[in-house]
């Protein structure tokens, strides 16, 4: 998976990828010509006390050295050019991807998994890929130049080379097979860790009113420990890679001199040329050792390829992009025997239910806890997609819409108000981005808005923090309809939206709604029955079914379920 | 979690998150990187006898493997000598060979036999030099013996210091007041525990050894070469102050880099966690291509960034490098000159030239732990401002409730503002009695929240006394209050865990008999039985499974199984069904029955037999009485009575 991730996102920058290899193959070879001229100094100049040869093989050695500067900062600039560029390009696409997502998708993973997995994951797969580029080019050509160079000084020493390098890779191929189950686990312990804390601080009221600040201590500390107990042996692995690394490289040294000096003594051999062999061995073990420290971060870059991947494998649904639809607005929404089950539930949540809203009218929806509500709501604004059955917008198929077209005709307030950070108005702009002031000030004032958000210094361009928090819920929620009510679609879908208002409040806006969505189909999910009894068309749901639809009167006549939902309210409004 | 996608359990509003304190990633750039790292360094200080060990086994090592080449050297003589003598004529004594030499006018070759220890003629010494190669080896062996010693050791401790470090910071999380927390993201506060104490980790682990052994390496190798030849070590030496000024002059660079490189790290996230959260939202108005502009801007501008950042740091290597190569150029010459010369050995020439290898390479480590540090002190910067932050005023235990505790509270001349200057609520004062029922109306912003978060103390009130059964609620622990009072909140908040156990965390010793009866007396049974998995099923993102109104029931029977003497229920059924709530409001009689409850709501029919309704506006109670007398009153709650049923339009959704 990391390797295909690798390939596929390097291809696009092949030059400059080439680039690296060619640069850093001049800057390697130039680096492995050194010790081979340091080796004529002794040969051809200290042991003929030659100065001359001394002085020009010095001037050589030194363009050598600038030629190999250069050529290796370049490398560095193409290298990390290569895998900034392909971190971007797949951060991008994570994004875009996980954009595309419908809410179920998108719940299958939960955010903040892919938060991390469009970022953090992103990066190690990066720092990888700029390790690769900085140091896998040049280190097998390091390795097997030295090995070349040194087999050309003296080929009788040469089963020395093959016997430490064969030691190094058994020896770093046992390292690394005890790593990656231990960052795999380290991996998802990082996870618990972020869990258990983000629960903390969304929960800290609750925590605090239940005085559990020693047992979400308790918990944090099991997650604590077990993370460092990881991180320990991740790190006492780490602390026994080097010395021994060291230690196999100071044997081959002194196997080389030992050896070496047995040949220097039967005439096989030169002095400089075992000088240079124990230079070349030492810079073909160090290259093996930087492949280590490589493979080191392997492991977790193959981890965090695979969650990557897992998001980008994602198909598209029936809620993605729809090729467009060229029919006159008019706000007619019809389900036809629509079935909808959330993925791993026993039976569908949603089970054949068919309406029609007109334009003009309102549509209520009313059941209990639980019955699929909400559901319905966010399959007309095509968030889920219907396992069957049909949902058709002015006569043309829901999925047959692009996204822009269905939020120009769909106004949607969610029964949790959010808004992003930023003005309040660039929030009600959100769905109607040329909207001028007056059409934002309009809708203020329907959503009965108008009066704190001209309290604010700054107007429509008083600050909203992230969620919304820098307001209260009541005026979150005003807010939240406010950014429909600038859309000015042909079709509304208000999810429980008042929850959050107070009597008064609601009343007024529910009578400044009436001519602004005069020509609009209206969909409402309600608890209450008093409010709704004016609409033109209830449906009662039932555990996902539709059991009754009519007017109020209709129903009270004909429907079981309206009647004991309506004297379950009964007692309240008596009295009123 | 189970849900929340938006803000903390609030409905009053807070001061305006600091949009400064949302970035997500380790800032880059220490604005007070001296005294932070000292404080950084201070954390080691309670295990200053393991550090004392490591720096011990780390000198060891460092001199071991710096007298190692020397002794190589000699090796090398060794082999060279047998190899000179080898050239010589055998049964000569040196002197005589000095002298033939001398006498064919090969001057320099006499003179550098003259200074050799050779026989003539008998080849290499293979006694001496396995001795030596022996020797050299044992010094290595017990080098790299100290090199593990010192990382085992060192591991242990930055892992303790490190699991200290998260463990404080989430101290200090549970005795932060509110009023911190709702003003941070919450973004911010999880980087600050993960992110940050990560980077310091590296930061300790990695860095800190490799420093301490890369200096002491300096130092002894710069002390082997004066002991080996003073002239080429001046040579070698030249390398230092060119090596301080290349990492200088690039250090100061990647350092404003990678400072730019974890600001647009934090920009970007921010935008993705927030187009993320708001997900639903963005696809409903269409703003997939929108959210997509933005995001290239900033990916953009963190790629240019971190690509300089990168560049600018990856050219550490090869330039300290360079500066290696041209002082083991200039060694060679320098060291072939004076060999030639007879000026020195052939074999600390060789020695002299592996040290000055081994001089500039901890110089380019140093160059690039650097960075690293800089980071990790950073890092440590914005924990430590975290440790930092004033906690909520210390517990009082002058005070103790009564035990079982009656449930009387009483308001004296309450005042409260969240921000200074903008006054909430002045001059309340309340009485309640044992075992009745509150219930808090008014509009959105009146203070309904607040005085909730007053009598749990979530904040402080700024004047005034509030006292349950008679004793002042601030001279009692927090944890002794709060354990007699229940709540139950509009936003549902309920832990990644089974429904049985979110039920628990009501109280922890219930038995499942007793969770379930609660349960079964807060119509959660009823629909959990539905479950496939029953109450061993578990919450989380995933929508599905679970309702809002059954999330809300859920914590209802939480708080049901806790048996508070004071219950507070702030809209504890908004999105639950009608005919469940009058279910639940049966149960929640009962529950109430033996003791005091507020109730805030906003439907008025919920609250109708609560022994007194206060009709709260703008941070004062303006009305106070039974439902009846507040009808006859015909005041402010009438008028609210009224436009809740009169008030019915087509557009509405509940009164």
């Amino acid at each position: 998976m990391l390797t295909r991730i690798i390939a596929r996102y390097t291809r696009p920058y092949t030059v400059g990828v080439i680039c690296v290899i060619v640069l850093q193959l001049v800057a390697t070879l130039a680096a492995l010509y050194l010790p081979s001229l340091n080796a004529q100094i002794i040969d051809r100049g200290v042991s003929r006390g030659d100065t001359d040869v001394i002085w020009s093989i010095g001037g050589v050695m030194l363009l050598i050295c600038l030629v190999q500067a250069a050529a290796a900062i370049c490398a560095v600039y193409f290298g990390s050019r290569v895998s900034m560029s392909l971190g971007r390009d797949l951060r991008r696409d994570v994004f875009a991807r996980v954009s595309g997502f419908s809410a179920t998708q998108l719940g299958r993973f939960g955010a903040p998994t892919l938060i991390t997995r469009g970022t953090n994951d992103v990066q190690q797969v990066q720092i990888l890929t700029l390790m690769l580029l900085n140091m896998m080019v040049s280190t097998p050509i390091m390795c097997i130049g030295g090995i070349v160079m040194a087999l050309r000084e003296d080929v009788g020493l040469s089963w020395l080379v093959w016997v430490s390098v064969a030691v190094l890779g058994v020896v770093v191929g046992l390292l690394v097979s005890l790593l990656i189950p231990l960052f795999r686990t380290m991996q998802e312990r990082i996870d618990g860790i972020n869990g258990i804390l983000r629960e903390q601080l969304i929960g800290v009221r609750v925590i605090r009113a239940f005085v559990r600040e020693r047992y979400e201590r308790a918990r944090f500390a099991d997650a604590n420990t077990s993370l460092t107990g990881v991180s320990v042996r991740v790190g006492n692995v780490f602390v026994l890679m080097f010395p021994i690394i060291m230690m196999i490289l100071h044997l081959a040294t002194a196997a080389v001199l030992w050896f070496g000096a047995h040949r220097i003594d039967t005439g096989e051999m030169q002095v400089g040329a075992l000088t240079a062999f124990l230079q070349y061995l030492l810079q073909i073990l160090v290259a093996v050792m930087m492949a280590t420290f490589m493979a080191m971060m392997v492991p977790r870059a193959v981890v965090s390829a695979e969650r990557v991947s897992e998001v980008l494998a994602v198909g598209t649904d029936v809620t993605s992009e729809g090729t467009g639809v060229d029919v006159p607005v008019r706000g007619r929404l019809e389900f036809h025997d629509v079935v909808f089950g959330y993925t791993g539930a026993e039976k569908p949540v949603v089970q054949g239910v068919s309406f029609t809203a007109e334009p003009g009218t309102t549509t209520a929806i009313i059941g209990s806890t639980g019955a699929g509500k909400s559901t319905l709501l966010k399959l007309a604004d095509r968030l889920y997609a219907p396992d069957s059955g049909r949902i058709l917008l002015d006569g043309a198929p829901l999925e047959a819409y692009t996204r822009e077209q269905l939020a120009s005709r769909i106004g949607y307030v969610p029964q949790r108000p959010y808004l992003f950070s930023g003005t309040v108005a660039s929030n009600l702009r959100f769905g109607a981005a040329d909207a001028d002031d007056d059409r934002l000030w309009a809708a203020l004032r329907v959503a009965q808005a108008d009066d704190f958000v001209s309290a604010m210094p700054e107007g429509v361009d008083g600050p909203i923090s992230q969620g919304g928090t820098n307001v209260s819920g009541g005026q979150r929620q005003r807010l939240s309809i406010a950014r429909a009510l600038v859309v000015e679609p042909a079709v509304y879908l208000f999810d429980d939206s008042f929850s959050a208002l107070d009597v008064a409040t609601d009343a007024r806006l529910r009578s400044a709604l009436v001519p602004v969505t005069r020509s609009a189909a209206v969909i409402i999910v309600a608890q209450r029955i008093s409010t709704i009894r004016g609409a033109d068309q209830i449906i009662v749901v039932d555990d996902g079914q539709v059991v009754g639809r009519g007017t109020h009167e209709e129903l009270l006549e004909s429907n079981a379920t309206y009647r004991e939902i309506h004297t379950s309210q009964l007692s309240a409004e008596e009295v009123a | 979690m189970a849900d929340q996608t938006t803000a903390p359990d609030q409905s009053e509003p807070t001061p305006a998150a600091d949009p400064m304190m949302g970035s997500e990633a380790p800032a880059g750039k220490a604005a007070h990187f001296w005294p932070s790292a000292k404080r950084l360094v201070g954390l080691l200080a309670p295990h200053r006898l393991g550090m004392t060990v490591v720096i011990g086994f780390v000198v060891l090592s460092v001199v071991l493997s710096v007298l190692a080449p020397k002794v190589l050297g000699w090796a090398m003589d060794v082999i060279f000598n047998g190899v000179v003598s080898l050239s010589l004529p055998q049964g000569q004594t040196t002197q005589e060979t000095v002298a033939q030499l001398r006498a064919e006018g090969n001057t320099d070759m006499a003179d550098m036999i003259a200074r050799l220890d050779i026989v003539p003629g008998q080849g290499i010494d293979f006694v001496e030099l396995s001795r030596l190669i022996f020797l050299v080896l044992g010094m290595y062996l017990v080098s790299s013996m100290f090199m593990w010693a010192q990382g085992f050791v060192l591991n242990r401790l930055v892992m303790r210091v490190v699991y200290q470090l998260r463990r404080d910071v989430e101290d200090k999380l549970n005795r932060l007041p509110l009023s911190y927390m709702d003003r941070r993201q919450r973004g911010d506060l999880l980087s600050r525990v993960t992110n940050d104490v990560d980077n310091i980790q590296n930061a300790l682990q990695q860095a800190f050894a490799q420093l301490v052994q890369a200096a002491l390496t300096v130092i002894g190798i710069a002390v082997m070469m004066f002991i080996v030849s003073w002239q080429l070590a001046l040579i070698a030496l030249v390398a230092l102050p060119l090596s301080a000024v290349v990492a200088g002059v690039i250090g100061t660079r990647s350092q404003k880099l990678f400072a730019a490189q974890w600001k647009n790290t934090g920009e970007l996230n921010s935008h993705i966690e927030e187009s993320f959260t708001g997900h639903e939202l963005v696809t409903a108005f269409g703003r997939e291509q929108d959210m997509l502009q933005e995001f290239d801007a900033r990916n953009g501008r963190l790629f240019r960034a971190s690509f300089g950042a990168q560049f600018v740091s990856g050219m550490i290597m090869p330039a300290m490098q360079f500066v290696s190569y041209l002082s083991y150029v200039g060694i060679a010459v320098a060291g072939g000159l004076r060999v030639a010369s007879g000026g020195m050995t052939l074999g600390d020439a060789t020695a002299f030239i592996q040290y000055s290898r081994e001089f500039t390479q901890p110089l380019s480590e140093i160059a690039g732990v650097a960075n690293m540090l800089q980071s990790g002190v950073a890092s440590a910067e914005r924990t430590f401002e975290l440790l930092d932050a004033e906690e909520q005023t210390a517990d009082e235990d002058s005070g103790s409730l009564p035990e079982p505790t009656r449930g009387a509270v009483r308001f004296e001349d309450v005042a409260f503002s969240y921000v200074e200057d903008e006054p909430l609520i002045e001059g309340l004062s309340l009485s309640v009695e044992a075992g009745s029922t509150v219930a808090i109306v008014g509009p959105t912003g009146a203070g309904k929240t607040t005085l909730v978060n007053l009598i749990m103390r979530f904040y402080d009130v700024d004047s005034g006394r509030i006292l349950i059964d008679g004793v002042d609620i601030n001279t009692v622990p927090r944890a002794e209050l709060r354990s007699r009072i229940g709540m139950v909140l509009q936003d549902t908040w309920l832990f990644d865990g089974t429904i049985r156990e979110n039920i628990r965390y009501g109280r922890l010793e219930a038995t499942d008999d007793e969770v379930v009866a609660a349960a079964t007396a807060t119509f959660v049974d009823r629909f959990v039985r539905q479950l496939p998995d029953g109450y061993d099923t578990v919450l989380d993102d995933d929508g599905g499974a679970v309702s809002a109104g059954e999330k809300q029931l859920i914590t209802i029977a939480r708080a049901f199984l806790a048996r508070p003497s004071v219950l507070i229920l702030d809209e504890a059924t908004s999105s639950v069904d009608t005919r469940t709530e009058l279910l639940v409001q049966k149960a929640m009689a009962a529950l109430r029955n033996d003791r005091t409850s507020f109730v805030i709501a906003h439907r008025l029919s919920t609250i109708r037999d609560a022994d007194t309704i206060l009709v709260m506006e703008a941070g004062r109670i303006v009305e106070q009485g039974t439902h009846e007398e507040l009808l006859a009153r015909a005041g402010a709650y009438d008028r609210l009575y009224r436009s809740q049923f009169a008030g019915a339009s087509t557009t509405d959704d509940e009164s």
